[in-house]
This record gives structure tokens, sequence and C-alpha cells, in this order.
């Protein structure tokens, strides 16, 4: 009898191609995800050694970034992001990647796409160059962000040079209550670890709290890994994964899927593999969450009051809290319930799947956003946009107030046009609060799509389990 | 790649914690496609006011910050996005290295392929070299990789940890891709045993 493994330990050990002396090992890469952003210099990079890109068919474009989500019959205004996406399509073109370009039906971001094209599959190894390709690690599979560099080395060779990481098992048990979402599950963890807190480690997300949460649900836990420091962190594959596959463009027909599933199965944890850590979280104990300062671990309950700087006790630290406060213009010891709000953004790789939507549209419907209260809707694809208006969602987000945008990253990065103004305050469901982030000098609150779409309707912070039926 | 050699230098003190990439370079900067040019936006909302003109107090402005090929900064520098636009932007400016209590894994990664140590030191080691910058701020430190030994101003002697292989890689130039290229008929032999689970080509849209 071998000894048990964790998943993470046998995506690992079915990818490692050789073990060279004295380096790391070659970790073949089963799926590369390629954007305008991060792209273009490593393919300057193949022009100028020669190189074609070895496996285009394990390839896959989209534009996203940078992408204006303006109707896409008008063109794209700002010069040099009209440069950088036609170069990502010529790019595409010239090495034979096959791509959603920007006027495609099908395009939208990177991390929603992968999956809702059957894309990704549970047991690959998938890279981007973008840190929230964790998101495909709710397949079960070992998916992880790597920078310019690497993109160019994967589209030369499909491989990485790289060294095992720890696993960090985050064990999640108990029920969700009302009003509180797989959100509220990330940022809690995050709140509780620590933005490093998973520094050097895959998180596999295991619990009963997990094995409820639907396949949108596990994307938007796994995609904020990054956020706590872990390159990647992903959830065992189960009957909720194949369900969510079958019939999908890519995913295996006929006799093919029996296989495929047949193996999938055997890519949980064994019984008794060991994790070089653990944290434990009780779901029925969390409540709606918020973050007050300028990065994803400075969390709170939404109830909770802001946290006093002078409790660190390292002095860098204390610094770092008060420059955080500082920024966001927040005092310690009140709560935010109750802050004003300028803009709410429902989007992201993190929160704008159907799912999102319809929470975000079932606090909307039949109500009026604060007329004080920019509110986008930025749906995470083209094929989201198109099965929330047959479902009639985008009238409700029209008829109380709100923009119904074309599908991109949007101001959850702010490069395509999308963003806050200086001082400004967003209640966002994105990933990110760093300064400046969402726009130079705006102000970014963190939450879920109820959340953030209770504040909508408010204008001011707000519990979302105050306006819930 | 040129070869990473031993240096004395001026540091430049950023003594904040979770320094993210947005803030080493704002994303706005990052609709390039080429990787120049990048020196000029490190930090670049730190570093200038709203009108674009250098904040004075901030430590790259000025002196030894301004010329310094050191950097200290607070723990867990470099999370967030993996843009390798952050160790462009630094190296640009003319960082050949940076310290601090820890990294966070894409920079990490990221720096040692494009010449930037990440120099890890016990917080003891990082407060006494703070303190010692904070009393003489034209005080120097010294890298040596071959030894791995980062010398603070007082010569007290620091041994650092770094990755054998990147270690290697840095000393005697030697390039990542160079080296996986080699490699060619280990990736083919993989390819045959492990057929691919999606082929990117099966499907054709009709739009």
């Amino acid at each position: 009898m071998s000894q048990p493994r964790t998943i993470i330990q046998k995506l690992w050990d079915s990818h490692v191609v050789c073990q060279p002396p004295g380096a790391p090992a070659l970790l073949y890469i089963d799926l590369h995800l390629v954007h305008e952003v991060t792209s273009p210099q490593a393919f300057d990079g193949l022009r100028r050694r020669g190189l074609k890109v070895r496996r285009p068919d394990r390839t896959f474009g989209t534009c996203d970034h940078s992408t204006p989500t303006t109707p896409r019959d008008l063109p794209i205004v700002d010069p040099v992001a009209r440069a950088q996406v036609e170069q990502f399509e010529k790019n595409c073109r010239e090495f034979g990647i096959p791509f959603f370009g920007f006027r495609s039906p099908r395009q939208g971001i990177v991390h929603v796409i992968g999956p809702e094209y059957g894309l990704t599959q549970p047991g690959m190894t998938i890279v981007c160059g973008d840190s929230h390709t964790a998101t495909h690690g709710a397949f079960g599979a070992l998916a992880f962000g790597i920078g310019t560099s690497q993109v160019e080395h994967v589209l030369a060779t499909q491989c990485l040079l790289q060294s095992p990481s720890k696993s960090f098992n985050v064990r999640v048990d108990g029920h969700l209550r009302p009003g509180v979402t797989a959100k509220d599950i990330i940022l809690a963890l995050i709140a509780k670890i620590g933005v490093g807190g998973g520094t050097g480690c895959v998180f596999e997300y295991t619990g009963s709290a997990i094995r409820a949460l639907s396949m949108e649900e596990r994307m938007t836990v796994c995609n904020m890994s990054i956020e706590g420091g872990a390159r990647a962190g992903l959830i065992a594959p189960d009957d909720t994964t194949f369900e969510f596959l079958h019939g999908r463009p890519f995913a295996p027909k006929g006799a093919a899927w029996d296989r495929a599933v047949a193996y999938w199965k055997t890519l949980p944890t064994d019984e008794g593999a060991v994790y070089d850590r653990e944290v434990t979280l009780d779901a029925s104990q969390l409540e709606p969450m918020i973050t007050y300062g300028t990065n994803p671990g400075m969390g709170i309950p939404i109830s909770a009051p802001v946290p006093d700087p002078g409790e660190a006790a390292d002095p860098v630290e204390r610094e770092t809290r008060r420059k955080a406060l500082a920024y966001m213009g927040l005092e310690p010891g009140k709560p935010l319930a109750g802050h004003p709000v300028d803009v709410v953004f429902i989007g992201s790789c993190t929160n704008s799947r159907m799912t999102d939507l319809r929470a975000a549209a079932s606090v909307l419907k039949g109500r009026k956003v604060n007329p004080r209260v920019r509110v986008l809707v930025v749906p995470g694809s083209q094929q989201i946009k198109r099965q929330a208006e047959a479902e009639g969602l985008d009238r409700i987000f029209r008829e109380a107030g709100a923009e119904w945008r074309e599908a991109g990253c949007s101001m959850c990065i702010a490069m395509n046009g999308d963003q806050l103004a200086p001082g400004e305050y967003a209640v966002s469901t994105s990933n990110r609060n760093f300064e400046g982030r969402q726009g130079k000098g705006g102000r970014t609150f963190l939450a879920s799509p109820l959340t953030a779409a209770a504040s909508a309707v408010t204008g001011v912070v707000t519990d979302p389990r105050t306006l819930l039926g | 790649m040129e070869k990473f050699t031993a240096f004395e230098s001026w540091v430049a003190v950023l003594p904040v914690d979770n320094i993210d990439t947005d803030q080493i370079i704002p994303a706005r900067f990052l609709k390039t496609v080429s990787k120049e040019g990048l020196g000029d936006q490190l930090f670049y909302d730190w570093r200038y006011d709203a009108d674009g003109n250098p904040r004075p107090d901030f430590v790259l402005n000025r002196p030894p910050g301004n010329r310094a090929q050191v950097l200290l900064a607070g723990d867990n520098f470099g999370c967030g996005s993996s843009r390798e636009h952050a160790p462009w932007a630094l190296t640009q400016f003319g960082f050949r290295a940076v310290i601090s209590t820890s990294f966070a894994d894409i920079f990490k990664g990221n720096a040692l392929k494009n010449a930037l140590l990440p120099i890890v030191v016990p917080p003891e080691i990082h407060a006494r070299l703070l303190k010692m910058l904070e009393t003489d701020p034209l005080a120097t430190v010294r890298v040596d990789l071959a030894s791995q030994t980062l010398t603070l101003p007082d010569g007290t002697p620091v041994e650092f940890p770094v990755d054998s292989f990147a270690k290697t890689c840095l000393l005697e130039g030697i390039d990542e891709l160079g080296f996986l290229l080699k490699h060619e008929a280990e990736i083919a032999a993989f390819e045959q045993t492990h057929p691919a689970p999606v082929d990117t080509l099966s499907v054709k849209f009709e739009d």
C-alpha cells in the first residue's frame, strides 16, 4: 500500500516531466490561458529567439483586462489599450492560438470563460499570467498565476521549472446562515491568517461547508487564495463538479466522459494523508464580511468596529495599519455600516457569474439605487450577459438605476476606463482593496454581491440581512 | 543574462508591510506592450503628487534613496498581482536587491528571473538594519550572492537563503528558458504517455 497523498501531491506527481540534478522539477502544464496584458512581451521573446508556440492546442486566449465594457460596436477609445488588444489578437493569429477576441460574442474574463467552456477540468495543471488563476482550482486542478517570463517558458516548452509547495488544509464546517456567502468565507479566512498567511503553500479547501457550495461559489473561494498568500487553492472534485462540466463544449463526450470521471474520482485526498499546515473555520459563526483597509486581510464582520492600529505589537505593522486608515479616511472604533458610498461595483473574476448576478438582483428587484450612488454591473462573460438577459436580470438592474455593461475585468483593476475618482468610496465585489486599485485615490470596501447590492440601495455600507425578505 | 556580481550600496528605506505590486507599478501603466520605460513609473502614486510632480519627502525622490541599489521594505513584499512589470520597474530604476522579512511567492520568482535579488532576513536583523539607517541614512550595505552574505553597515555578516538553482542562474548568467529547451526529449516523451485532457483547437466556434 502506497503512502496516502493529498490531491495537491497527486497533481504534482502526475505532472513532473523530469527532475534535473541541481534544478527544480520540470512541471508539465495541461492548459495555458493567455490575455492581453501579461503576454505581449512573452510573444516578443519567442520572436527574438525564433521559437514557435509548442502546443497551441493546449493554449487559449481571451481579452479582458484593458478591454472596455462599453458597447462592442464602439471602438476602443484609449489608443494604448486599443494597441494592446490589437497586438494580442495579432499574436494569437500569428502563433496559431485559438482565442476570443474583443468583438467575439464569447469574450469574457479569462477565469470565467475557462470553466464556462469546459476547458478547465479536474486533474489538470493550469497557468495564466494572472494571480487569480487559482479560480480554476475549484475543479480540482492545480492552477496558479505566473509572470511574463514564465508565460514565455510555457509558450515555448509547455513546462515550468517549479518546486513543490507546502499543503495547507483550510477546513470549513457548519452551515452558512442566510445573507452569508462564499465571499464571506474567503474574506473571513484571509482576515484570520493575513495576506501572507499562505505564502509557500497551496490551499485545499475541505469540510462540509465547502462541499455544500455550488461550482460558482467554489470559484469565488479559490479565486482569492492569492489574497491569503497562496499561489493556488483547490477543492477536490465531486458530483457537483461533474454535473457542472457535463455537456460543456470542451468537456469529454461519450465513453471519454466515463473514463474521465473514473479518473477524476481518484483525485481526492487519501484517508490519512498529512498536510503541512491546517486551519479551521466554522461557517455557522460567520457574518457578512467587509474590508476596512488597504489589503484584503484587513476585513471585519460588518457589525464589528474598525480595529485600532495601536493594538498591533510590531511597530512596522502599527505604522502600516495607521497608513491604511489614513488613506481610507476612517476612524478606529466605529463600524463601517452606515458609511456613505459613491460607487458600487458588481463584477470581476471573483463575483461576476450567474449566481452572483442573481444574488444582486434579488436585492435590487423592485428597489431603486440611491441616487447618490453609481452602480456598475459587469458580467464575467458575454455568454453570462446573454443568459442574464434571458432571465430578465438586466431589466431588474436597469430599472433599479444600475449600469448594465459588457464583459471584462472593468473596475476591479481600472485599466479600461472604468475607475473611481480620487477620494471616492466603493463597495466592490472584486478581490483587491489596495491603494488606487480601482482608480487613483479611490477607496475600496470589499464585500459580497448581496452586501454590494444592499449598499447600492441605501447609499451607505449596509448589512444585506436588513434587506432580505 | 548578465552575471550577478557583489556590490555595495546605499539603502532606500520603505518600512511598510505588505507592499503590493499595484503600489510598485499601478495597473494603468500595464497597457504597454514593451518591457521598457517602467523605471519612471515605479511607486508612481507614492512618488508623485496629483499634478505629476515628485513628492520631495518620498524616499526615492531624495538622496540616497534616488541612487540606492538596495530597497529595505516591510514584511510580505510584492503581494498581489503577478505582474512582472514590478521587478522590471524596480530594476529599471536601479535596484538590484530588496531586503524584507518575507516575499510573496510570485514576486519572488519574477524578481529572480530579472536579476533582482530578494533577500530574506530575520525580523531582529530587519529591525537592527532599520535602526542603523535611521541613525545614519548614508550607511551602506554589501550584497554578495556567491557567499549569500548581506553585510550590515557595522560589518556584521548576515547569511541569507536563496534557491540554489536560482543562485547558479544569477551568478553564471544562465537563462531559464535556454535550460528548459534542452529538455525537449524528456518533454516529448512525457507527452507520449500523457495524452492531452483538452485540445483547445478541437472546437470551432462559428463566430
